[in-house]
């Protein structure tokens, strides 16, 4: 057992965890935090993406031993006093999600693609959340909603 | 003078999901959320052979690693877990092997379960599973179908044969048509016959959210959480089976990631988690890995289909047969052989054949087992009588369109009864098809299309057309009753009037994506006249709604939302003589309008949410009336629905490269009214995709010695954003005359559609070639040896998956990078 620090959603806990345990693991067995969920065992699916300080990172690809002493945000930790962040928003306006498994880790890492990129194209849009699978939208809503969030004029 | 304002009907509007707050804030609940006090974890030992003999099981080892509760192997488990069922013997002399949840002296499949290690975590369960010593007696495996259904390796030796059954339609025993066989010998002598044959690939329904189901054997009721579309037809079938009291088993399924009926399943892990909740006496977890997913849910279609299509000269169709080797893999599963059956009745789709027949074979392989996959059968005939009836448009060197439109049914012709015996109530294939292809400029890109043959452009232009249809909202219970199926169709609502207002739906559909918490609020807040907001749909959870028949075959809205109807025209009925004695009138002077009660010709009246605080408190109640305005209904439908519609797709093919590039795509589909546009374009988004996905991508890859080699996303190719464009989508609206809100269904119309499109649009850019069908997926190899060979209906070769490679030290340094 390791003991690691790690502040999430704003909040520091700290934990004894076993050194393979993936950060995905302990944000949904140790902490509690569900909204973060497992699709997958090859990292392709992208529904565990969080962000590690600040930039997305699939939660099933680190260990939470490497988390120790950062800072994690998770979909739990988006909104503000109520308010939900412009990209979550964007998500509800445009119809992005329907079932809603891959979606939080859609709207982590279309965040994540904004701060690198705040007025992609369509074809950035497409490239920058391909390792994010969704089954369920065919991407086309998806894609309407990152333009939404961006501020960008929307297709039909 | 008073201008009263009609206050905004629902129904249409395009309203932002109810579901969607949790879903994007992560507040949700799937099953793999759920944690118990004392809760145990299952890992399952799985075959690494697709057949062999389970001579010996050593657990010694697995029992003493840390925290392990125990484990357990097929013989340990015996007759008390059951045999899984199949609901549909499509013949009374179906060959149907018995099915345990764990296998006890043969495994079948590679993934078939043969042990199962109990521990208290997750983890160290998976560290036993690794432990448990499994001796086996590999077995020869029918893996190929067509040799399959040669009996030459057989599946199951006890039974002596792999085929299961054989169920035939052919319109001249039944009367609704006339003998095929002359059909076509006539066509040999003065038409045009066309054979092809065509493979549908296995299929990988890939839901997002991995299965999982929760036990929790302590109280009353045995309560069951599961990722599953059909938490009511879990629930009698785990009674029936396990010989549980019905009563005494609670099924919920919470947020459900996902489905398109890979969650259509009675599962051997639901099987097992119960019985072993129950023997331990603790809550038990068991969550599969997304590999456990590919190898063991179910997986869809897969099929050889010979097709024998007789026209006249001049491009009439005069007759259409159609013989089919139907995959089950190494079970009849829950639907098993009914899901080529459900496409018995839609090969001759929207057009005039004077002549059909229909036979499958279904075959037992040592593969995971099939059942239904976005579309059921309908996929896979539409896929068939789209791509003949290009292929006689090529014949006769007209445009597809054209072939399609003199052989379809006119719009003044509906009702009409078909040949294979169904009667369609509405379409407007003309009105679909104009414009289709007005939005999607066909006849300029047909003009681009020429320019680049004429100029030999190395990128030439496909264009492919889909005028499908599809019977949906499964279904009348006397149609299923006839086919065999073990249940019915129906389904159930109750409309609940809280003292504050609040209107309480209960629904026994059973949603995991579709919507149904808004689309539903809208029919009930236009009907009852209350706030969207004021309605609460609740589902999924066999205590909170205690009948219903679950989500599938595009039925929800179609069915599911007509019961609604129906219960919620019950309550006002029922309200009617409260609100008269509270306003002391007579019945018969009540109107019901815009959500008020009023009195004819006067300006009296009671809101709906007036009557039901009345009606709670019960002060002053008519005589004889029982103080509750809730009411409900069961409503089983009395046809299907047939939606359709024009799809048209423009594909760049490479010629020098054989890589293929989507252009554009267009739909018109006509689902009779919408009741909530942004859904509707949702589903058929998704739906464009997952079809698109088989015509380019997906495949389920066997190597030869039965393992499955596309058993994770690295090699399954589900698409990504990367990969797809975004579409052009728009509807005529013929409304359905079998439901009162006139709607047809729309969850599988984008997956049945856009393959045939899709594929038709690939031949048609290399038909010069010499080319007449590319086999699905069609990747760029195949497309490639097309037009060089003409050999594009290869095998797809497993050495898409190099990393079992024996020399793993060459494997991986040939990988790395320098």
């Amino acid at each position: 057992m390791t003991r690691i620090e790690v502040t999430v959603d704003g909040a520091k806990v700290s934990d004894d965890v076993e050194p393979r345990m993936l950060l995905v693991q302990y944000l949904r067995e140790k902490l509690g935090k569900t909204g973060t969920v497992i699709g997958c065992d090859t990292s392709n699916c992208g529904a565990c993406t969080v962000h590690l300080d600040g930039r997305s990172v699939k939660s099933c690809n680190v260990l939470a031993v490497q988390a120790d002493g950062h800072e994690v945000t998770t979909i739990e930790g988006l909104a503000t006093n109520g308010e939900l962040h412009p990209m979550q928003a964007a998500f509800h306006e445009c119809h992005a999600l329907q079932c809603g498994f891959c979606t939080p880790g859609m709207i982590m890492q279309s965040i994540d693609l904004l701060n690198d990129n705040p007025k992609p194209d369509e074809k950035q849009i497409r490239e920058g959340i391909e390792g994010n699978l969704c089954r369920c939208t065919g991407y086309h809503n998806i894609v309407r909603a990152v333009q939404t969030a961006s501020g960008q004029e929307v297709g039909k | 003078m008073t201008v009263t304002e009609e206050p905004q009907m629902e129904i249409g509007r395009d309203r932002r999901r109810k579901e969607d707050q949790r879903l994007i804030t992560g507040r949700t609940r799937w099953t793999d959320n759920i944690t118990l006090p004392g809760m145990l974890h299952l890992a399952m030992v799985r075959s690494p052979f697709a057949h062999a003999k389970i001579v010996n099981i050593n657990v010694d080892e697995a029992k003493a690693a840390p925290n392990v509760v125990t484990v357990v192997t097929g013989k340990d488990l015996g007759e008390e877990q059951g045999s899984l069922p199949n609901a549909w013997p499509i013949t009374p002399d179906q060959v149907t092997p018995p099915h345990p949840p764990v296998a006890i002296d043969r495994a079948t499949f590679a993934g078939e379960i043969v042990a199962v290690v109990v521990a208290r975590s997750a983890a160290e369960a998976r560290d036993a599973a690794e432990l448990v010593d499994v001796d086996y007696e590999e077995l020869p495996a029918a893996l190929d179908l067509k040799e399959s259904a040669e009996d030459k390796v057989l599946a199951h030796p006890d039974l002596g044969t792999n085929k299961s059954a054989l169920w035939v339609f052919d319109s001249a025993d039944a009367g609704t048509g006339g003998n095929v066989e002359e059909a076509i010998a006539k066509a040999r002598e003065d038409g045009i016959v066309l054979e092809r044959e065509y493979r549908q690939q296995r299929l990988i329904p890939a839901f997002m959210e991995p299965r999982s189901t929760v036990v929790d054997p302590t109280g009353e009721q045995i309560t069951m959480w599961s990722a599953t579309q059909i938490p009511h037809i879990l629930r009698f079938l785990l009674a029936a089976v396990l010989g549980v009291s019905e009563a005494k088993v609670r099924v919920i399924a919470p947020d459900v990631g996902g489905g398109f009926g890979g969650k259509l399943q009675t599962t051997p892990e639901e099987f097992i988690t119960m019985v072993l909740a129950r023997r331990l006496g603790k809550p038990v977890k068991y969550t599969e890995t997304r590999s456990e997913s590919m190898m063991a849910a179910h997986h869809g279609r897969d099929q050889w289909q010979k097709l024998t299509l007789a026209a006249e000269k001049d491009g009439t169709v005069t007759g259409f047969k159609v013989e089919l080797l139907a995959d089950l893999g190494s079970h009849v599963s829950l639907v098993g052989g009914g899901v080529p059956v459900l496409g018995a009745f839609m090969f001759n789709a929207i057009y005039k054949f004077p002549a059909y027949h229909f036979a499958v074979q279904t075959v037992l392989t040592n593969k995971a087992w099939t059942d239904a996959y976005r579309g059921a059968g309908r996929p896979e005939a539409t896929f068939g009588i789209e791509r003949m009836m290009t292929e006689l448009a090529a014949e006769l060197g007209v445009d597809p369109l054209e072939v399609r439109e003199k052989n379809w049914i006119k719009h003044e012709e509906f009702p009409f009864t078909t040949v294979a015996g169904l009667e369609y109530d509405s379409g407007n294939y003309e009105a679909a098809t104009a414009l289709a292809k007005e939005h999607f400029g066909y006849d300029e890109l047909r003009a681009e299309q020429k320019a680049r043959r004429e100029s030999k452009d190395p990128i030439q232009l496909g264009i492919g057309v889909s005028t499908f249809t599809e019977m949906c909202g499964l279904a009348p219970s006397r149609v299923l009753g006839s086919l065999d199926y073990g249940a019915g169709g129906w389904e159930h609502a109750t409309v609940r009037m809280l003292a504050t207002g609040k209107v309480e739906v209960v629904t026994g559909a059973s949603a995991h994506g579709q919507g149904h918490e808004t689309a539903f609020s809208q029919i009930v807040a236009d009907r009852l006249g209350v706030a969207f907001e004021d309605v609460e749909v609740l589902h999924g959870d066999t205590m909170v709604a205690p009948k219903g028949l679950d989500t599938y075959g595009s039925r929800s809205l179609v069915v599911g939302g007509e019961a609604l109807v129906r219960a919620a025209d019950k309550v006002i009925e029922k309200a009617k003589p409260i609100a008269a004695h509270l306003l002391e009138a007579s019945v018969d002077d009540i109107e019901f309008s815009a959500g008020r009660f009023g009195v004819r010709g006067t300006d009296q009246g009671l809101a709906m949410a007036e009557v039901a605080l009345a009606t709670f408190a019960a002060h002053n109640l008519p005589d004889g009336v029982e103080p509750s305005l809730d009411c409900d209904a069961t409503y089983d439908p009395v046809n299907f629905n047939y939606p359709h519609g024009t799809h048209l797709c423009a594909m760049e093919v490479d010629t020098e490269t054989g890589a293929v590039k989507m252009r554009k795509y267009t739909c018109v589909d006509d689902i009779g009214n919408v009741i909530n546009p942004l859904i509707v374009a949702g589903q058929v988004h998704g739906g464009l995709v997952q079809g698109i996905a088989q015509a380019l991508w997906e495949e389920a890859v066997y190597d030869d010695s039965g393992t499955l080699v596309s058993a994770s996303f690295v090699d399954y190719l589900v698409p990504t954003a990367a990969d797809t464009i975004s579409f052009d989508v728009d509807h005529t609206t013929t409304p359905s005359l079998t439901n009162t809100l006139g709607t047809k269904g729309v969850g599988e119309a984008g997956t049945i559609a856009s393959t045939p499109a899709v594929v038709n649009a690939v031949v048609d850019a290399i038909r010069q070639f010499g080319v007449n069908d590319v086999r699905m997926p069609c990747t760029p190899e195949r497309v490639w040896k097309a037009i060089n060979d003409g050999g594009g209906g290869d095998k797809t070769t497993e050495a898409a998956a190099p990393h079992f490679d024996d020399s793993g030290d060459t494997a991986i340094a040939d990988g790395a990078p320098e």
